[in-house]
This record gives C-alpha cells, sequence and structure tokens, in this order.
C-alpha cells in the first residue's frame, strides 16, 4: 500500500502526458507546475485550514491557463512543443522563486495534506488504504475513459499519427491538441497535491519529474512521435519505474551507482520495449 | 571553552584568541562594501543573506553595500570579483565562496588590492584579513550523535540521513557523527541520501521501517527533518531519538510531539560578522584573524521555547540572531 501510495502522482502525472505523447508532443512544463502548485498552495492558504478548497479551485485554474497557453504556443506561434513547454518550465520555475523568494514561505494545513498523506486505517483485508490511492483509481479511470473510449482520444491518436490526414478528416486538429495540453497540466495540479500533501512544501518537489512521466510513458509502450499509447500501460510503466527507484534504494548501493544503474535499467528496459513491439509487428 | 566577546550576541563572539593588526586599512567613510557571494539558492542563505542585509542597515559608515550572486556557479564568481576589482569602487571585499580550490586564485588576487574577507566556506589562501566561520561540520556530526548516543541503549538501530555526497561540510557532519555512533556501540542500520527531497525522505523513512525498528534518527541537516518524522507519525510508530536542525518547522514538531530530539546548527547569525568585520577593518580597528571562530550552539529541550517563533516561516534557520533587528520578523518573511 505504501508503495502504491508513492507510485500515485507519478502515475496521474504519466497518464496525463501520455496525452500529449500521444498527439504528438512532450509537456516539460508539469515539473515546475508541480513546484508552483505545492508552493503556491502554501503561500495562498496561509496556514489556514478553510482555505482549503478556493485554493484547490485556484491551482485548478492554473493548470488550466498553462495548459492553454502551452497549447495556443505550440498550434498558433508554431513553436515546437519541446521549446514552447520548456520555456514554460523555466518561466514558472522564475516565477516560483519571485514569489517566495526561494524560500517556501507557508505551510500547507492538514485540510489540503489529506489527500497526499492520510491512510484510511482498519480497513478489511488491506489494513490500511492511502487515500491517494483512491484518488489515483479515480483520475487513472477518467483518464482512460477519456482516452480509449470517447472520440476525444481517437482524435488525439489520429492527430499524432498522422496531423494532415486528421484534418483533412474533419479533425479540429488544434482544439484537439490544445485539449491534451490542458489535460497533461490538470494531472500536473492534481500531482502537485498529492506531492504536497504527501511530504510538505518544499520549493524543488516537482524537480525531475516531467522526465520520469516521458520514461513512464514510453516504458508502457507510448511512442514518442505521436499516435500510440496507452493510459493503463502508462501507469504500469509509473509503477515499474517506481519500483526500480525503490528496489535501488533497498539494495543499499551508493548514490552514484544507484544512478548508472538506474540509468542503464531505463534505456533497456525501452529497447526492450520497441523489441517486442517490433516482433509482434505493430 | 568559553566564547570571548560580548555576552549574548554570538555573531561577535570568538573562540580562538588571536587578533589581527588592521591599523593599515584605516581610512574615512562612508565605505563602499562590495560582497560576492556564491548565491542565494537555498533557504539557509536567503536567511543568512537577509541577516546580512539588516546589518547593512545598522551601519551609517556603510555609504553603498554592492552584491553580486554567482548563482552557484564558480566561473561567474571568479568573473564577479575580477569585474568588482576593476570597477575600483570597492573599499573592502567579502567573499563566501562556491567552491574552495576553484575561488582560492580569485581571493589571492583580490587580496593584492584591497582587504579581503572570507566567510562559510574557506579558500585555501591566508591572505584575507579574516576567514569567518563556526566551529564546523565536526562540531554539528557530533552535538547530535552523542545526544542520540546518551539517550538510547547500546546496540539501538540508529538510521542516517544524509543529503548528498561529496560536499565537505556534509562530509565532516557525517564523518564525525558516524565514529560517534560506531564508538558507542549502536548499529547504524543504514546511511541514505535523500537529495534534500521531502518525499524521498519521508519514502526512505517508511522503507526502513518495514523492516525493522528505528530507535534512532541522525541527520546531517534538518530540511527535510519534518517528512521524517511524519514517517513514523504517519505509520502509527512512536517518534524516536531524533537529531535535526534549527529549522522552525522542525523546532514546532518537536515542540507539539514532545519529541526526544537536539538541534545542532550551522548558525545563520554568521552572515552579520562580516559587515561588523568590514566596518573594524575600515575604521583600524583589530578583528579577530586569521580565523574568526564564531560559537556554533545547539538547541536542546532547554533552550527549545526560546526559538519557537509559529510566525515564521518553516525553513526559517532560528539560530538566526536577528530577533533583536529592527525588521524583525517582516524582512525574514515572518508576520507581525
Amino acid at each position: 500500500m505504501n508503495f502504491l501510495k508513492r507510485a500515485a502522482p507519478l502515475a496521474i502525472l504519466a497518464a496525463g502526458q501520455v496525452y500529449v505523447i500521444v498527439s504528438g508532443g512532450f509537456d516539460l512544463s508539469v515539473g515546475s507546475l508541480i513546484t508552483l502548485v505545492v508552493v503556491g498552495s502554501s503561500m495562498l492558504s496561509n496556514n489556514d485550514p478553510n482555505a482549503t478548497w478556493w485554493v484547490i479551485s485556484v491551482m485548478f485554474g492554473i493548470g488550466l491557463c498553462v495548459g492553454l497557453i502551452n497549447g495556443l504556443v505550440v498550434c498558433y506561434l508554431k513553436v515546437p512543443s519541446l521549446i514552447a513547454t520548456l520555456g514554460m518550465m523555466i518561466t514558472l520555475n522564475g516565477f516560483v522563486f519571485l514569489w517566495s523568494g526561494g524560500a517556501p514561505r507557508g505551510y500547507l494545513p492538514d485540510t489540503f495534506r489529506f489527500f497526499g498523506r492520510v491512510n484510511i486505517m482498519d480497513v478489511p483485508l488491506i489494513r490500511m488504504l492511502p487515500v491517494a490511492l483512491i484518488m489515483l483509481v479515480v483520475v487513472g479511470f477518467i483518464l482512460y475513459w477519456l482516452m480509449h473510449r470517447t472520440n476525444l482520444g481517437r482524435m488525439i491518436h489520429a492527430i499524432g499519427d498522422n496531423p494532415h490526414a486528421a484534418q483533412l478528416a474533419g479533425v479540429p486538429v488544434n482544439r484537439v491538441r490544445i485539449t491534451a495540453f490542458i489535460i497533461s497540466s490538470l494531472s500536473a495540479v492534481v500531482t502537485g497535491i498529492l506531492l504536497g500533501g504527501f511530504a510538505g512544501v518544499s520549493t524543488d518537489v516537482g524537480t525531475g519529474y516531467e522526465l520520469q512521466a516521458i520514461t513512464a510513458a514510453v516504458l508502457g509502450g507510448a511512442m514518442l512521435l505521436g499516435g500510440r499509447g496507452s493510459v493503463p500501460a502508462t501507469i504500469a510503466g509509473a509503477l515499474t519505474l517506481t519500483a526500480i527507484f525503490t528496489l535501488l534504494n533497498f539494495l543499499g548501493l551508493p548514490q552514484p551507482v544507484r544512478q548508472v544503474v538506474q540509468g542503464l535499467i531505463l534505456i533497456a528496459a525501452v529497447a526492450l520495449a520497441m523489441y517486442r513491439r517490433k516482433r509482434t509487428g505493430q | 571553552m568559553a566564547p570571548m566577546g560580548p555576552e549574548g550576541m554570538p555573531w561577535e563572539q570568538y573562540l580562538v584568541d588571536e587578533m589581527a593588526d588592521t591599523t593599515e586599512f584605516a581610512s574615512e567613510g562612508p565605505h563602499t562594501v562590495c560582497f560576492s557571494n556564491a548565491g542565494v539558492n537555498n533557504p539557509w542563505r536567503v536567511v543568512g543573506y537577509t541577516n546580512m542585509t539588516e546589518e547593512v542597515a545598522l551601519h551609517e559608515e556603510i555609504g553603498e553595500f554592492i552584491h553580486v550572486d554567482a548563482e552557484g556557479s564558480d566561473d561567474k564568481q571568479i568573473a564577479d570579483i575580477a569585474d568588482l576589482l576593476a570597477g575600483g569602487n570597492c573599499d573592502i571585499l567579502i567573499v563566501s565562496p562556491n567552491t574552495t580550490a576553484a575561488l582560492t586564485p580569485a581571493v589571492e588576487d583580490a587580496c593584492e588590492q584591497l582587504p579581503v574577507i572570507v566567510f562559510d566556506r574557506g579558500v585555501e589562501t591566508d591572505c584575507p584579513v579574516t576567514f569567518i566561520h563556526p566551529v564546523g561540520g565536526y562540531g554539528f556530526g557530533i552535538q547530535g550523535a552523542q545526544f542520540i548516543a546518551d539517550n538510547v541503549d547500546e546496540g539501538a538501530n540508529v538510521l542516517m540521513l544524509r543529503i548528498l555526497p561529496g560536499v565537505d561540510v556534509l562530509e565532516t557532519r557525517y564523518s564525525a557523527g558516524r565514529r560517534i555512533l560506531d564508538e558507542a556501540g549502536l548499529n547504524v542500520v543504514g546511511a541514505e541520501f535523500t537529495d534534500g527531497d521531502n518525499a524521498n525522505t519521508k519514502s526512505i523513512v517508511e522503507d526502513y521501517l518495514q523492516r525493522g525498528t528505528i530507535d534512532a534518527v541522525w541527520m546531517d541537516a534538518g530540511a527535510t527533518a519534518v517528512a521524517a518524522v511524519e514517517a513514523f507519525e504517519d505509520g502509527g510508530y512512536d517518534i524516536p531519538v531524533f537529531v535535526g536542525e534549527d529549522q522552525q518547522d522542525f523546532l514546532q514538531k518537536w515542540n507539539d510531539l514532545d519529541m526526544t530530539a537536539i538541534a545542532p546548527t550551522y548558525p545563520t547569525y554568521q552572515w552579520r560578522t562580516p559587515i561588523i568585520a568590514a566596518v573594524r577593518i575600515l575604521a583600524g580597528e583589530p578583528v579577530p584573524g586569521p580565523e574568526w571562530v564564531l560559537p556554533q550552539p545547539a538547541i536542546t529541550q532547554e533552550t527549545l521555547n526560546n526559538f519557537i517563533d509559529a510566525s515564521m516561516p518553516p525553513l526559517h534557520y532560528a539560530m538566526c540572531g536577528c530577533e533583536e533587528m529592527p525588521n524583525y520578523p517582516q524582512a525574514w518573511g515572518g508576520v507581525q
């Protein structure tokens, strides 16, 4: 249960990221958006437990704006998503620094931390049920349903596969692409709420998450150039990634060795996934 | 060892009684004080730099205070120092080096032109008028480990949490702490790197708790101490003996949960001292040198209440020596 609780933030983030990847792009801004959510929430809520709900709403509002801007820049200014979201990442990092002055200025109230921190105890069979796991199941299902059971999901696949063909077939390419960026940003907001809840405020909480999310999606078989990817497989990829990190921690290897092993495992895992895809001819 | 200097003002005290003669630097004010800063890139340095600017405001003799931020880069800091020297406006230069070896030549160059004060991390030359620093990493490591040894039984399980390898002040904290724990016959179940990340820290402690009991936790820095405490809290375990640091959030947690704990410090008040030294040097008054070793007190159960202030931000370093300064607490991000 602890493991699933720990993996939940990355799994949700990766499940959002896979929307952008399938549509043929990258979203590198999610890590800094997570940091913004955690630091911003602590600044806004000002230790007031009653502020939680409006603060969370504001954060979703910010997420919506970030996703919208990412999408608009990619679609209308024709900036490649790698650069557009890299710019957004740097901008948001700077903004967090400006806002917080380099050190967090407040705590997150317990009502905010509920989602990422609390375990519901004495549940039959499994002893404890982390709220974060419930969040993962709910958000994971919504993202699965949107991607694999609705028209939106089919259109995202279509524009990632061949945007020109999709346009000719009547897919509103820009609108779909923007929606994918918005979904990714909103999932980053959820991730930020869970991470802030799990471990409290720090000014570098989101660092590195964007690449982990992309790695998880690729481990789950998503194609980096778009057109292919699955939400459940991405979540499985995130669980695998977290399992690898936890295992390496358990083995007690020194940090530099751990990083070498981590890197090699990632390359090997993705190479294996590619090899199997080739053999199955898909 | 009792420190010398004014009682109750540790930022003006010194442990080694050797003075540097500064009569050759005496000059008329107002002075221009230049400061090449390694960075303001972590909460400790944010608090420290605030101490420094507030100290500057206390001295009318300082006409201008020029601060250049190297943003954690050796190259930038070397260039910064060269620029300050070329500008010719500085009467005195304060340097907080980013890394020791890389900044040594730049500091040597500066020494030839004007009086230099180095503080926090050192350089490999004795040309500065004084090098200001607290007792240091060994003292920090010993205070915490000795507290653990005094408060648990022989053979008890101790988890050591470290930020990252290869930083000299952190390595010295660890090596001193480790040695004390080993000599006391305690069982160090692990020494883990947390990257200074809350989520990582909490996860690591949770993992250890699944594998066995932990009777004490030693940390080389306290920024993630609360996350480590929470791992025990959330899993329903008793909180063991804890070594944290002087961050407000840890002190409050310690008080709220009535923990058995100690908070060694690397005092941020050391950022006040260079300004005081600069003013004295430019007045031709002697200052402790070539090393000005500041006392490095730990916060204990007895003194805990003096340092708790719920109006301060979570990562405010309580051993700041700043409570009596005019703009406290707003300048440090506190609410009045």
